[in-house]
Protein backbone atom coordinates (compact mmCIF):
# COMPACT_ATOMS: atom_id res chain seq x y z
CA UNK A 1 0.00 0.00 0.00
CA UNK A 2 1.44 3.40 -0.92
CA UNK A 3 1.59 6.26 1.57
CA UNK A 4 -1.46 7.98 0.06
CA UNK A 5 -3.69 5.00 0.59
CA UNK A 6 -2.27 4.34 4.06
CA UNK A 7 -2.93 7.84 5.40
CA UNK A 8 -6.48 7.68 4.06
CA UNK A 9 -7.17 5.00 6.65
CA UNK A 10 -6.84 7.48 9.50
CA UNK A 11 -10.21 8.64 10.81
CA UNK A 12 -9.93 12.37 11.36
CA UNK A 13 -13.37 13.98 11.46
CA UNK A 14 -13.20 17.25 13.39
CA UNK A 15 -15.60 18.11 16.20
CA UNK A 16 -17.78 21.08 15.29
CA UNK A 17 -18.19 24.41 17.07
CA UNK A 18 -21.45 26.12 16.08
CA UNK A 19 -22.48 29.65 17.03
CA UNK A 20 -26.24 30.24 17.14
CA UNK A 21 -27.75 33.59 16.19
CA UNK A 22 -31.26 34.53 17.31
CA UNK A 23 -32.86 36.50 14.51
CA UNK A 24 -35.95 38.71 14.83
CA UNK A 25 -37.36 40.95 12.13
CA UNK A 26 -34.10 41.02 10.18
CA UNK A 27 -31.73 41.68 13.10
CA UNK A 28 -29.72 39.59 15.50
CA UNK A 29 -31.03 39.98 19.03
CA UNK A 30 -29.67 38.88 22.38
CA UNK A 31 -31.46 38.42 25.62
CA UNK A 32 -30.05 40.24 28.63
CA UNK A 33 -31.02 38.76 32.00
CA UNK A 34 -34.81 39.12 31.88
CA UNK A 35 -34.60 42.74 30.70
CA UNK A 36 -35.70 41.82 27.20
CA UNK A 37 -33.96 41.75 23.88
CA UNK A 38 -31.30 44.14 22.62
CA UNK A 39 -30.17 44.62 19.06
CA UNK A 40 -26.89 42.81 18.46
CA UNK A 41 -26.30 43.78 14.88
CA UNK A 42 -26.56 42.69 11.31
CA UNK A 43 -26.85 38.92 10.85
CA UNK A 44 -24.77 38.81 7.70
CA UNK A 45 -21.91 40.77 9.30
CA UNK A 46 -21.98 38.55 12.38
CA UNK A 47 -22.10 35.41 10.24
CA UNK A 48 -19.03 36.60 8.33
CA UNK A 49 -17.25 37.42 11.59
CA UNK A 50 -17.90 33.96 13.06
CA UNK A 51 -16.82 32.39 9.78
CA UNK A 52 -13.55 34.33 9.94
CA UNK A 53 -13.05 33.12 13.53
CA UNK A 54 -13.32 29.52 12.36
CA UNK A 55 -16.97 28.58 13.03
CA UNK A 56 -17.64 25.14 11.52
CA UNK A 57 -21.31 25.86 10.84
CA UNK A 58 -23.80 28.60 11.59
CA UNK A 59 -27.30 28.35 13.01
CA UNK A 60 -29.97 31.01 12.68
CA UNK A 61 -32.91 30.66 15.03
CA UNK A 62 -35.84 32.75 13.83
CA UNK A 63 -37.70 34.03 16.90
CA UNK A 64 -40.01 36.32 14.91
CA UNK A 65 -43.52 36.53 16.21
CA UNK A 66 -45.31 36.93 12.89
CA UNK A 67 -45.28 35.47 9.41
CA UNK A 68 -44.46 38.91 7.98
CA UNK A 69 -41.37 39.25 10.15
CA UNK A 70 -40.37 35.75 9.19
CA UNK A 71 -40.18 36.68 5.52
CA UNK A 72 -37.18 38.87 6.30
CA UNK A 73 -35.35 35.74 7.46
CA UNK A 74 -35.40 34.48 3.88
CA UNK A 75 -33.64 37.69 2.83
CA UNK A 76 -31.05 37.21 5.57
CA UNK A 77 -30.39 33.63 4.48
CA UNK A 78 -30.03 34.79 0.89
CA UNK A 79 -27.62 37.60 1.84
CA UNK A 80 -25.60 35.29 4.10
CA UNK A 81 -25.22 32.72 1.32
CA UNK A 82 -23.61 35.47 -0.79
CA UNK A 83 -20.84 35.98 1.75
CA UNK A 84 -20.38 32.89 3.86
CA UNK A 85 -19.49 29.48 2.47
CA UNK A 86 -19.94 27.23 5.48
CA UNK A 87 -23.06 25.20 6.33
CA UNK A 88 -26.05 27.18 7.49
CA UNK A 89 -28.94 25.75 9.53
CA UNK A 90 -32.16 27.70 9.98
CA UNK A 91 -34.77 26.95 12.61
CA UNK A 92 -37.95 28.57 13.88
CA UNK A 93 -41.45 28.54 12.47
CA UNK A 94 -40.92 25.75 9.94
CA UNK A 95 -44.22 23.90 9.50
CA UNK A 96 -44.30 22.57 5.94
CA UNK A 97 -42.39 21.26 2.93
CA UNK A 98 -42.94 24.66 1.29
CA UNK A 99 -41.20 26.42 4.22
CA UNK A 100 -38.21 24.09 3.86
CA UNK A 101 -38.06 24.48 0.08
CA UNK A 102 -38.03 28.26 0.38
CA UNK A 103 -35.18 28.22 2.91
CA UNK A 104 -33.06 25.73 0.95
CA UNK A 105 -33.51 27.68 -2.26
CA UNK A 106 -32.46 30.86 -0.43
CA UNK A 107 -29.19 29.17 0.58
CA UNK A 108 -29.82 27.21 3.80
CA UNK A 109 -28.31 23.72 3.98
CA UNK A 110 -30.31 22.37 6.88
CA UNK A 111 -33.46 23.24 8.74
CA UNK A 112 -34.27 22.48 12.35
CA UNK A 113 -37.75 21.62 13.51
CA UNK A 114 -39.07 21.45 17.06
CA UNK A 115 -42.65 22.31 18.02
CA UNK A 116 -44.14 21.64 14.59
CA UNK A 117 -42.69 18.10 14.62
CA UNK A 118 -44.10 17.45 18.09
CA UNK A 119 -47.52 18.63 16.96
CA UNK A 120 -47.40 16.63 13.74
CA UNK A 121 -44.57 14.04 13.67
CA UNK A 122 -45.35 13.17 10.02
CA UNK A 123 -43.62 16.46 9.12
CA UNK A 124 -40.32 14.65 9.74
CA UNK A 125 -41.17 11.89 7.24
CA UNK A 126 -42.32 14.44 4.67
CA UNK A 127 -39.16 16.58 4.87
CA UNK A 128 -36.82 13.57 4.90
CA UNK A 129 -38.57 11.98 1.94
CA UNK A 130 -38.56 15.18 -0.12
CA UNK A 131 -35.14 16.62 0.63
CA UNK A 132 -33.21 13.80 2.31
CA UNK A 133 -32.47 13.21 6.00
CA UNK A 134 -29.27 15.26 5.78
CA UNK A 135 -31.23 18.54 5.66
CA UNK A 136 -33.21 17.82 8.80
CA UNK A 137 -32.16 18.61 12.37
CA UNK A 138 -34.54 17.71 15.18
CA UNK A 139 -34.27 20.25 17.97
CA UNK A 140 -35.22 18.74 21.33
CA UNK A 141 -35.70 20.93 24.42
CA UNK A 142 -35.52 18.49 27.31
CA UNK A 143 -35.51 18.83 31.09
CA UNK A 144 -34.94 16.52 34.00
CA UNK A 145 -38.10 14.91 35.33
CA UNK A 146 -38.00 11.63 37.27
CA UNK A 147 -41.64 10.95 36.38
CA UNK A 148 -40.32 9.92 32.95
CA UNK A 149 -38.63 6.62 32.20
CA UNK A 150 -35.39 8.13 30.86
CA UNK A 151 -35.56 10.91 33.49
CA UNK A 152 -35.77 13.44 30.66
CA UNK A 153 -38.99 15.05 29.49
CA UNK A 154 -39.59 16.87 26.21
CA UNK A 155 -40.76 20.48 26.60
CA UNK A 156 -42.16 23.16 24.30
CA UNK A 157 -42.33 26.95 24.25
CA UNK A 158 -38.70 27.39 25.28
CA UNK A 159 -38.99 24.93 28.12
CA UNK A 160 -41.96 26.56 29.83
CA UNK A 161 -44.46 23.80 28.96
CA UNK A 162 -44.01 20.10 29.50
CA UNK A 163 -44.91 17.66 26.72
CA UNK A 164 -46.15 14.19 27.61
CA UNK A 165 -43.29 12.56 25.71
CA UNK A 166 -40.12 11.05 27.11
CA UNK A 167 -36.99 12.52 25.44
CA UNK A 168 -35.55 9.09 24.71
CA UNK A 169 -38.67 7.73 23.04
CA UNK A 170 -39.20 10.95 21.07
CA UNK A 171 -35.64 10.82 19.71
CA UNK A 172 -36.09 7.15 18.80
CA UNK A 173 -39.32 7.93 16.96
CA UNK A 174 -37.76 10.87 15.12
CA UNK A 175 -34.80 8.73 14.03
CA UNK A 176 -37.19 6.11 12.65
CA UNK A 177 -39.03 8.85 10.79
CA UNK A 178 -35.77 10.09 9.26
CA UNK A 179 -34.06 13.00 11.03
CA UNK A 180 -30.39 13.40 10.12
CA UNK A 181 -29.13 15.12 13.25
CA UNK A 182 -30.23 15.87 16.83
CA UNK A 183 -29.82 19.24 18.53
CA UNK A 184 -30.17 18.46 22.21
CA UNK A 185 -30.89 21.52 24.31
CA UNK A 186 -30.98 21.23 28.08
CA UNK A 187 -33.70 23.45 29.49
CA UNK A 188 -32.19 23.08 32.98
CA UNK A 189 -28.70 24.13 31.90
CA UNK A 190 -29.77 26.77 29.40
CA UNK A 191 -28.80 30.25 30.54
CA UNK A 192 -27.01 29.06 33.70
CA UNK A 193 -23.50 29.25 32.20
CA UNK A 194 -22.69 26.29 34.46
CA UNK A 195 -21.85 23.86 31.71
CA UNK A 196 -23.71 21.54 29.36
CA UNK A 197 -25.90 18.81 30.88
CA UNK A 198 -23.38 16.00 30.53
CA UNK A 199 -25.66 13.48 32.17
CA UNK A 200 -28.32 14.15 29.55
CA UNK A 201 -25.79 13.79 26.73
CA UNK A 202 -24.45 10.51 28.22
CA UNK A 203 -27.95 9.18 28.67
CA UNK A 204 -29.21 9.96 25.15
CA UNK A 205 -26.02 9.38 23.13
CA UNK A 206 -26.29 5.57 23.01
CA UNK A 207 -29.69 5.65 21.30
CA UNK A 208 -28.73 8.43 18.87
CA UNK A 209 -27.26 6.95 15.68
CA UNK A 210 -26.98 10.35 13.98
CA UNK A 211 -24.71 13.27 14.93
CA UNK A 212 -25.61 14.89 18.26
CA UNK A 213 -25.18 18.62 18.93
CA UNK A 214 -25.08 19.70 22.58
CA UNK A 215 -26.73 23.00 23.45
CA UNK A 216 -27.42 25.00 26.58
CA UNK A 217 -25.21 25.95 29.49
CA UNK A 218 -21.83 26.90 28.02
CA UNK A 219 -20.13 29.41 30.32
CA UNK A 220 -16.51 28.35 30.80
CA UNK A 221 -14.08 27.48 28.05
CA UNK A 222 -13.65 23.98 29.51
CA UNK A 223 -17.40 23.28 29.14
CA UNK A 224 -17.04 22.47 25.45
CA UNK A 225 -14.55 19.65 26.02
CA UNK A 226 -16.76 18.21 28.76
CA UNK A 227 -19.78 18.05 26.44
CA UNK A 228 -17.73 16.36 23.71
CA UNK A 229 -16.22 13.91 26.22
CA UNK A 230 -19.79 13.03 27.24
CA UNK A 231 -20.47 12.00 23.66
CA UNK A 232 -21.57 15.04 21.67
CA UNK A 233 -20.28 15.40 18.09
CA UNK A 234 -20.71 19.15 18.05
CA UNK A 235 -21.23 22.00 20.52
CA UNK A 236 -23.58 24.92 20.01
CA UNK A 237 -23.51 28.16 21.97
CA UNK A 238 -24.98 31.63 21.66
CA UNK A 239 -24.35 34.16 24.43
CA UNK A 240 -20.70 33.29 25.19
CA UNK A 241 -19.88 34.17 21.59
CA UNK A 242 -22.24 37.15 21.28
CA UNK A 243 -20.89 38.76 24.42
CA UNK A 244 -17.33 37.92 23.32
CA UNK A 245 -16.58 36.05 26.56
CA UNK A 246 -14.32 34.04 24.29
CA UNK A 247 -13.87 33.70 20.56
CA UNK A 248 -14.43 30.59 18.51
CA UNK A 249 -10.71 30.32 17.87
CA UNK A 250 -10.02 30.39 21.62
CA UNK A 251 -12.52 27.57 22.09
CA UNK A 252 -10.85 25.56 19.33
CA UNK A 253 -7.39 26.07 20.80
CA UNK A 254 -8.71 24.78 24.13
CA UNK A 255 -10.36 21.78 22.44
CA UNK A 256 -7.13 21.00 20.63
CA UNK A 257 -5.08 21.13 23.82
CA UNK A 258 -7.68 18.82 25.41
CA UNK A 259 -6.97 16.28 22.65
CA UNK A 260 -9.91 16.83 20.29
CA UNK A 261 -9.54 17.04 16.53
CA UNK A 262 -10.53 20.50 15.34
CA UNK A 263 -10.53 22.36 12.06
CA UNK A 264 -8.19 25.34 12.12
CA UNK A 265 -5.91 25.68 15.16
CA UNK A 266 -3.25 23.85 13.12
CA UNK A 267 -5.73 21.19 11.86
CA UNK B 1 -20.07 30.53 -18.81
CA UNK B 2 -20.66 27.94 -16.08
CA UNK B 3 -24.03 26.18 -15.85
CA UNK B 4 -25.45 24.62 -12.70
CA UNK B 5 -27.92 21.87 -13.57
CA UNK B 6 -31.26 22.49 -11.84
CA UNK B 7 -33.00 19.13 -11.49
CA UNK B 8 -34.75 19.33 -8.14
CA UNK B 9 -35.10 21.25 -4.91
CA UNK B 10 -32.20 22.13 -2.70
CA UNK B 11 -29.53 24.68 -2.02
CA UNK B 12 -28.19 25.57 -5.47
CA UNK B 13 -27.57 29.14 -4.43
CA UNK B 14 -24.37 28.48 -2.46
CA UNK B 15 -22.78 26.74 -5.45
CA UNK B 16 -23.86 29.56 -7.73
CA UNK B 17 -22.42 32.26 -5.46
CA UNK B 18 -19.22 30.29 -4.82
CA UNK B 19 -18.60 29.87 -8.57
CA UNK B 20 -19.34 33.57 -9.14
CA UNK B 21 -16.46 34.35 -6.76
CA UNK B 22 -14.09 33.19 -9.49
CA UNK B 23 -15.22 36.11 -11.65
CA UNK B 24 -16.99 33.93 -14.20
CA UNK B 25 -20.59 34.08 -15.39
CA UNK B 26 -22.75 31.40 -13.82
CA UNK B 27 -26.37 30.43 -14.30
CA UNK B 28 -28.65 27.83 -12.72
CA UNK B 29 -30.48 26.14 -15.58
CA UNK B 30 -32.33 23.03 -16.68
CA UNK B 31 -32.07 23.88 -20.39
CA UNK B 32 -30.38 20.97 -22.21
CA UNK B 33 -28.62 22.95 -24.94
CA UNK B 34 -27.40 25.61 -22.53
CA UNK B 35 -26.03 22.98 -20.15
CA UNK B 36 -24.44 21.07 -23.04
CA UNK B 37 -22.54 24.04 -24.47
CA UNK B 38 -21.47 25.76 -21.22
CA UNK B 39 -17.70 25.83 -20.56
CA UNK B 40 -18.35 24.03 -17.29
CA UNK B 41 -21.36 22.11 -15.96
CA UNK B 42 -21.81 21.65 -12.23
CA UNK B 43 -24.11 18.84 -11.12
CA UNK B 44 -25.19 19.31 -7.51
CA UNK B 45 -26.58 16.47 -5.41
CA UNK B 46 -30.15 16.56 -4.22
CA UNK B 47 -31.76 14.10 -1.81
CA UNK B 48 -31.47 10.34 -2.16
CA UNK B 49 -29.79 8.44 -5.01
CA UNK B 50 -33.02 7.16 -6.62
CA UNK B 51 -34.80 10.48 -6.38
CA UNK B 52 -31.72 12.20 -7.79
CA UNK B 53 -31.63 9.84 -10.78
CA UNK B 54 -35.32 10.43 -11.49
CA UNK B 55 -34.75 14.19 -11.58
CA UNK B 56 -31.56 13.81 -13.60
CA UNK B 57 -33.15 11.62 -16.28
CA UNK B 58 -36.08 14.03 -16.61
CA UNK B 59 -33.58 16.71 -17.64
CA UNK B 60 -31.57 14.21 -19.76
CA UNK B 61 -28.66 14.79 -17.40
CA UNK B 62 -27.21 11.35 -18.22
CA UNK B 63 -26.92 12.33 -21.89
CA UNK B 64 -25.43 15.68 -20.89
CA UNK B 65 -22.70 13.99 -18.87
CA UNK B 66 -21.79 11.53 -21.65
CA UNK B 67 -21.90 14.09 -24.46
CA UNK B 68 -19.78 16.54 -22.51
CA UNK B 69 -17.24 13.78 -21.80
CA UNK B 70 -17.09 12.95 -25.52
CA UNK B 71 -16.52 16.62 -26.32
CA UNK B 72 -13.99 16.97 -23.47
CA UNK B 73 -16.02 19.67 -21.79
CA UNK B 74 -15.59 20.00 -18.04
CA UNK B 75 -18.25 18.60 -15.70
CA UNK B 76 -18.16 18.57 -11.89
CA UNK B 77 -20.47 16.40 -9.79
CA UNK B 78 -20.96 17.22 -6.11
CA UNK B 79 -22.08 14.79 -3.35
CA UNK B 80 -24.94 12.70 -4.78
CA UNK B 81 -23.95 14.42 -8.05
CA UNK B 82 -20.80 12.28 -7.78
CA UNK B 83 -22.59 9.10 -6.69
CA UNK B 84 -24.90 9.10 -9.74
CA UNK B 85 -21.82 8.59 -11.95
CA UNK B 86 -21.55 5.03 -10.56
CA UNK B 87 -23.56 1.98 -11.59
CA UNK B 88 -25.89 1.65 -8.57
CA UNK B 89 -26.32 2.45 -4.88
CA UNK B 90 -27.35 0.51 -1.78
CA UNK B 91 -29.47 3.56 -0.93
CA UNK B 92 -31.89 2.88 -3.79
CA UNK B 93 -31.70 -0.78 -4.83
CA UNK B 94 -32.77 -1.48 -8.40
CA UNK B 95 -32.11 2.05 -9.64
CA UNK B 96 -29.41 2.22 -12.32
CA UNK B 97 -26.88 5.03 -12.09
CA UNK B 98 -25.37 6.80 -15.10
CA UNK B 99 -22.69 4.11 -14.97
CA UNK B 100 -19.58 6.00 -16.05
CA UNK B 101 -17.82 3.96 -13.35
CA UNK B 102 -18.68 0.27 -12.87
CA UNK B 103 -18.21 0.29 -9.12
CA UNK B 104 -21.21 0.83 -6.81
CA UNK B 105 -22.15 3.12 -3.91
CA UNK B 106 -22.29 1.46 -0.49
CA UNK B 107 -23.49 2.45 2.96
CA UNK B 108 -20.79 3.82 5.30
CA UNK B 109 -20.02 1.30 8.05
CA UNK B 110 -19.74 3.73 10.95
CA UNK B 111 -21.68 3.81 14.26
CA UNK B 112 -22.83 7.38 13.60
CA UNK B 113 -24.09 8.42 10.17
CA UNK B 114 -24.33 10.68 8.23
CA UNK B 115 -20.59 11.41 8.06
CA UNK B 116 -21.13 15.07 8.87
CA UNK B 117 -18.45 17.70 9.24
CA UNK B 118 -14.95 18.73 8.23
CA UNK B 119 -12.54 15.97 7.29
CA UNK B 120 -9.06 15.54 5.86
CA UNK B 121 -8.16 13.90 2.54
CA UNK B 122 -5.37 11.88 0.99
CA UNK B 123 -4.96 13.75 -2.25
CA UNK B 124 -3.53 12.04 -5.34
CA UNK B 125 -0.28 13.85 -6.21
CA UNK B 126 -1.52 14.01 -9.84
CA UNK B 127 -4.53 16.12 -8.78
CA UNK B 128 -5.11 19.51 -10.39
CA UNK B 129 -8.35 20.13 -8.49
CA UNK B 130 -6.51 20.23 -5.15
CA UNK B 131 -3.57 22.40 -6.28
CA UNK B 132 -2.56 24.48 -3.25
CA UNK B 133 -5.17 22.99 -0.90
CA UNK B 134 -4.23 19.32 -0.49
CA UNK B 135 -3.72 19.72 3.28
CA UNK B 136 -7.10 21.35 3.94
CA UNK B 137 -10.32 20.05 5.52
CA UNK B 138 -13.55 19.88 3.50
CA UNK B 139 -17.20 19.62 4.55
CA UNK B 140 -18.95 16.26 4.13
CA UNK B 141 -22.61 15.24 4.63
CA UNK B 142 -23.36 11.73 3.40
CA UNK B 143 -24.25 8.22 4.54
CA UNK B 144 -23.18 6.43 1.35
CA UNK B 145 -19.99 6.48 -0.73
CA UNK B 146 -17.96 4.61 -3.33
CA UNK B 147 -15.46 2.53 -1.41
CA UNK B 148 -13.21 1.62 -4.33
CA UNK B 149 -12.98 1.30 -8.10
CA UNK B 150 -13.36 -2.07 -9.78
CA UNK B 151 -10.49 -3.39 -11.88
CA UNK B 152 -12.51 -2.51 -15.00
CA UNK B 153 -12.49 1.14 -13.89
CA UNK B 154 -8.81 1.08 -13.04
CA UNK B 155 -7.80 -0.23 -16.47
CA UNK B 156 -9.26 2.83 -18.17
CA UNK B 157 -7.44 5.58 -20.02
CA UNK B 158 -6.89 8.27 -19.01
CA UNK B 159 -6.04 7.00 -15.52
CA UNK B 160 -8.52 8.00 -12.84
CA UNK B 161 -6.97 10.43 -10.35
CA UNK B 162 -8.44 9.37 -7.01
CA UNK B 163 -8.51 11.25 -3.69
CA UNK B 164 -9.48 9.26 -0.62
CA UNK B 165 -10.94 9.98 2.82
CA UNK B 166 -12.00 7.71 5.66
CA UNK B 167 -15.10 7.31 7.82
CA UNK B 168 -15.90 3.77 8.89
CA UNK B 169 -13.22 2.74 6.38
CA UNK B 170 -11.69 4.39 3.33
CA UNK B 171 -13.89 5.82 0.58
CA UNK B 172 -13.44 7.86 -2.59
CA UNK B 173 -13.62 11.58 -1.75
CA UNK B 174 -12.85 12.98 -5.20
CA UNK B 175 -12.33 11.86 -8.78
CA UNK B 176 -10.60 13.51 -11.74
CA UNK B 177 -11.11 11.53 -14.92
CA UNK B 178 -10.39 13.42 -18.12
CA UNK B 179 -12.89 16.27 -18.32
CA UNK B 180 -15.08 14.73 -15.61
CA UNK B 181 -14.48 15.60 -11.95
CA UNK B 182 -16.48 14.88 -8.83
CA UNK B 183 -16.33 15.42 -5.08
CA UNK B 184 -18.16 13.54 -2.33
CA UNK B 185 -17.79 16.61 -0.07
CA UNK B 186 -19.33 20.04 -0.64
CA UNK B 187 -16.72 22.53 -1.93
CA UNK B 188 -19.37 25.27 -1.93
CA UNK B 189 -19.68 24.75 1.84
CA UNK B 190 -15.99 24.25 2.61
CA UNK B 191 -14.97 27.86 3.26
CA UNK B 192 -11.84 29.22 1.61
CA UNK B 193 -10.50 25.76 0.76
CA UNK B 194 -13.70 24.98 -1.14
CA UNK B 195 -13.66 28.32 -2.95
CA UNK B 196 -10.09 27.59 -4.06
CA UNK B 197 -11.08 24.14 -5.34
CA UNK B 198 -13.94 25.64 -7.36
CA UNK B 199 -11.57 28.33 -8.64
CA UNK B 200 -9.14 25.60 -9.77
CA UNK B 201 -12.01 23.89 -11.57
CA UNK B 202 -13.30 27.11 -13.19
CA UNK B 203 -9.76 27.83 -14.41
CA UNK B 204 -9.66 24.39 -16.04
CA UNK B 205 -13.04 25.06 -17.69
CA UNK B 206 -11.62 28.12 -19.42
CA UNK B 207 -9.04 25.87 -21.12
CA UNK B 208 -11.57 23.44 -22.59
CA UNK B 209 -12.63 22.24 -25.08
CA UNK B 210 -9.84 22.18 -27.59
Amino acid sequence: MDSTAASALIESLAVRVIPCLDVKDGRVVKGVNFSGLIDAGDPVELAALYDAQGADELTFLDISASVDERKTTIDIVRATAEEVFIPLTVGGGIRSIADVDELLRAGADKVSVNTAALQRPELIDEIARTFGSQVLVLSVDARRNDQFKSNFQVTTHGGSRGDDRDAKSWIKEALDRGVGEILLNSVDADGTKEGYDEEMIRSLRPITSVPLIASGGAGKISDFSSALAAGADAVLAASVFHFAIFTISEVKNQLKSDGFTVRGAGL
Amino acid sequence: MIAILDYGSGNLRSAERAIARSGVEVKVSSNFDFCLSADGLLIPGVGAFGQCLTGLLEKRGDELIKLRMAEERKTLGICVGMQILFSESEESPGVAGVGIFKSSIKRLQAPITPHMGWDTLSVDPQSKLFAGISDQRFYFVHSYAAKEFLSEDLKREPKIVTTMASYGGPFIAAIEYGSLSATQFHPEKSGNAGLKLLDNWVTSCKESPR
